[in-house]
């Protein structure tokens, strides 16, 4: 088993007191950087490389740090928005809809975070083993991808959007076009020519998506709580 | 009412956006499809379903008070006004203005909100910039 041998080889590296220590740094700093809206995983791995270079580290322990980096990212970015129903990065944009309500009503926001790292673990840990196992053969699948079954992938995500969306499905739809219509700003990917840019160059490289999130969600919600303030609704109330 | 405006809105903005679409340059790159499709495509979904919430509104939503609507209006400005005033004045004055505004306007007492704002942008760039580097828009006084 060629695949054990190397998993082997990496664990002796990786399970010495510094390296562990390196990740456990790294999954900290990671963790306040996903927290802050805005900022996410690759932004954190970018802001952080700095680090790396004034801690003088060799090349390996260097890539423990940055990954623990992106793992601590990729879990720190649901704290805000379990807790303040504004997603913490791009991942993290779907646990604003059922992690902030019950966070509000039901649990204290400690017990939704407790309950969302041990799932991330699971299924970090199942993903690990998956890819040491199955890298292959999921390869010769995704080679299978052609553009038809790209088109069904995106027809099923539409189609599940409206299976979540609000009462008004009129009201879904008007929102996912405005969405794509936003995502259309740029340079086209397949011919190379500037939709909606209206002549500015600053378009050119289209609104980019964690923007458009946290425009829309963060400002939102600042804007319902000052609605709000001084009433009995003041925390901010999703269906406001 | 409310939802037989933003149907309007949203059939305006369907038509405008298609308009911008069949404006858009073809490439010198063949392609069957080519670059106005999709996005004439968004336009009559966007116009569809405007027009659907145009003949069918739900029920009237409760609207804020007018002083409400001016305070957000006001936070709006000042936000807007932020933009403008980075290149100016430079990140460490405007973010300390814009932050303390925010936290006063979000219920923090005026004197707390005040050191708020200076807290937040000064810990901002002490991290962002004298530790990580990071360049961050620079005002007549060199921070």
């Amino acid at each position: 088993m060629d695949t054990l041998n190397a998993l082997a080889h990496g664990f002796s590296i990786a399970l010495t007191f510094e390296n562990l220590g390196l990740a456990l740094i790294g999954c900290f700093l990671g963790t306040i950087i996903g927290a802050l809206p805005g900022l996410g995983p690759s932004n954190g791995v970018a802001i952080l490389i700095p680090l790396a270079f004034t801690l003088g580290l060799p090349a390996t322990p260097a890539l423990i740090l940055l990954t623990s980096v992106y793992y601590g990212a990729m879990y720190g970015g649901r704290i805000s928005s379990i807790l303040l129903n504004i997603p913490g990065d791009e991942p993290a944009m779907m646990t604003t809809l059922d992690g902030y309500p019950d966070g509000q009503a039901r649990d204290r926001p400690a017990k939704r975070w407790r309950l969302s790292g041990i799932a991330s673990f699971v299924g970090a840990f199942f993903a690990t083993w998956g890819l040491v196992f199955l890298a292959p053969q999921l390869v010769k699948v995704a080679l299978l991808f052609g553009p038809a079954e790209y088109f069904a992938l995106f027809a099923l995500a539409f189609a599940t959007l409206g299976g979540i969306a609000s009462r008004n499905q009129a009201k879904a739809a008007l929102a996912a076009g405005l969405g794509l219509g936003i995502a259309m700003i740029g340079v086209d990917g397949q011919t190379g020519v500037p939709r909606f840019s209206f002549g500015e160059v600053h378009l050119y490289d289209g609104i980019d998506f964690l923007v458009a999130i946290v425009g829309l969600f963060a400002l939102s919600e600042v804007f319902i709580f000052l609605e709000h303030r001084g009433t009995e609704k003041a925390t901010g109330d999703a269906k406001g | 009412m409310s939802d037989r405006i933003l149907g309007g809105v949203g059939l305006l903005l369907a038509a405008f956006f298609i308009w911008q679409a069949t404006l858009i340059k073809e490439s010198f790159i063949s392609d069957p499809v080519g670059p106005k499709t999709f996005p004439i495509i968004i336009g009559l979904l966007v116009g569809l379903s405007s027009l659907a919430i145009l003949l069918k509104p739900d029920s009237e939503p409760e609207w804020p008070d007018f002083s409400r609507f001016f305070e957000i209006g006001l936070t709006v400005a000042v936000m807007i006004a932020y933009a403008y005033a980075l290149p100016v004045a430079g990140f460490v004055v405007s973010t300390a203005v814009a932050a303390g505004y925010l936290s006063w306007r979000l219920g923090t007492p005026p004197a707390k909100a005040a050191f708020a704002g200076i807290a937040i942008s000064v810990g901002i760039y002490a991290v962002f910039h004298l530790i990580l580097g990071l360049s961050l828009a620079r005002g007549p006084w060199g921070f």
